[in-house]
């Protein structure tokens, strides 16, 4: 059978209009066949993979980790959220209070030796798939904290995805560096940073479904993790 | 606040009962401040608290300071206050540097004032200042395993060298 492809058009008038409403019932109920199924189904389908559907179901409905360290914490989360930045229009406005429920996180401030390990921890607490983002000179850098309280950049304990230029960075580019996130989602999912950080094994899978079974390894090397840490 | 002839008032005053105790006093902008024998700061600070007169029953702070080149090098600060006539008064006791391996000891005065717990365990967290008696002295804001003192002036900076060269010729 030949079909011809084209773009769906408007409807011309009324009449065609009609015409293919009743085609659209016609396909719900199941009484559509043979030549007529077949052009409708290449007229109004888009055909892609199901991993670029799931990326970009994933990019656009973030929850971030209401998380703050420092004065950054003040451009964001807290100013996004309001009705003047409105992170919400990007999808991702739903704060969450547990990092078993949020999808990335947001280091908003310089990183103190002693808030490291507490850091790290809501980062392996988080469900995969996750992301971070480093906001601002200090948490990417150490920034003017060049002294014996501050860790001097914070992917030197955990890996961060997006740094964010700024002392603050104003929220506008908070939703830029967001969007880039976004876009980094739906590219490339998995850059390899869990392995490059020695960070494998400290995932915590959500249960169900077999895209949330981790690999056997990864399951070996959990294992032995806990068992180090003497859980 | 006691004025200048006031404070010398004060240090008569314990000169007589505790003679020796006062080393120096010093008087500047707008602040006095008694130097005291840091062997004897708690019968000064005690005299000042319980004295009919003097009444500073109010210990607003405690904090050390590194004098660094200057001897001795530790200073140890309490700044009383007496609450009915509003008057602040600064007690100094200076410490020497003991050497490499010990720290530098001043008797605790969590007694008195209980309110000195946490900021002299602040003083031995940052500076390494010993106080004895003090019922728990232990790091307070640093983690526990932490090594060294930090706030010292002969405490390295840290942190990564700064990269940016490009006046690093001009700066020598």
């Amino acid at each position: 059978m030949e079909v011809e492809r084209r773009k769906l058009e408007q409807p011309r008038d009324a009449e065609e209009l009609r015409i293919r409403q009743l085609r659209a019932r016609d396909m719900l109920r199941g009484e559509l066949e043979g030549e007529d199924l077949e052009r409708y189904v290449e007229e109004r389908v888009v055909t892609t993979t199901f991993e670029k559907v799931q990326n970009w179901a994933r990019a656009n409905s973030m929850f971030p980790l209401t998380f703050g360290l420092a004065c950054c914490a003040i451009e964001a989360p807290i100013s996004l959220v309001t009705a003047r930045y409105d992170l919400a229009r990007f999808g991702a406005e739903a704060l969450r209070a547990s990092p078993r429920q949020a999808d990335f996180i947001i280091l908003s401030g310089r990183v103190s030796i002693k808030m490291a390990p507490v850091v790290r921890r809501l980062y392996d607490q988080m469900l995969e798939p996750k992301w971070a983002i480093s906001m601002g000179a200090c948490s990417s850098s150490g920034g003017m904290f060049s002294n014996y309280a501050v860790v001097q950049g914070a992917d030197k304990f955990m890996p961060i995805d997006l740094h964010i230029p700024g002392c603050p960075p104003r929220p506008e580019s908070v939703l830029y560096g967001f969007t880039k996130l976004q876009r980094k989602i739906t590219g490339n999912p998995d850059p390899g940073w869990r392995r490059r950080y020695n960070a494998e094994g400290t995932e915590e899978w959500a249960r169900g479904g077999p895209a949330s079974a981790p690999a056997p390894d990864e399951v070996a090397a959990y294992e032995a993790a806990r068992e180090l840490a003497g859980a | 606040m006691p004025d200048a002839p006031g404070l010398e008032l004060i240090r008569g005053e314990i000169e007589e009962r505790h003679p020796g105790a006062v080393l120096d006093t010093g008087f500047a902008q707008e602040r006095a401040a008694l130097v005291v024998d840091p062997e004897r700061i708690l019968d000064v600070l005690r005299w000042l608290r319980e004295t009919p007169g003097q009444g500073y029953t109010f210990l607003s702070s405690v904090h050390a300071a590194d004098y660094l080149p200057a001897e001795p090098r530790f200073g140890v600060h309490y700044e009383l206050l007496n609450m009915d006539r509003a008057e602040r008064l600064r007690v100094k006791a200076l410490l020497a540097d003991p050497g490499e391996d010990a720290l530098p000891e001043i008797d605790s005065c969590v007694e008195m004032y209980p309110t000195a717990e946490f900021q002299e365990r602040e003083a031995y967290d940052f500076f390494g200042i010993v106080f004895r008696g003090h019922p728990d002295l232990r790091r307070i804001l640093l983690p526990d395993d932490y090594v060294g003192w930090p706030q010292r002036r002969d405490f390295p900076i840290g942190g990564e060298p700064v990269t940016f060269t490009y006046n690093e010729r001009d700066l020598g």
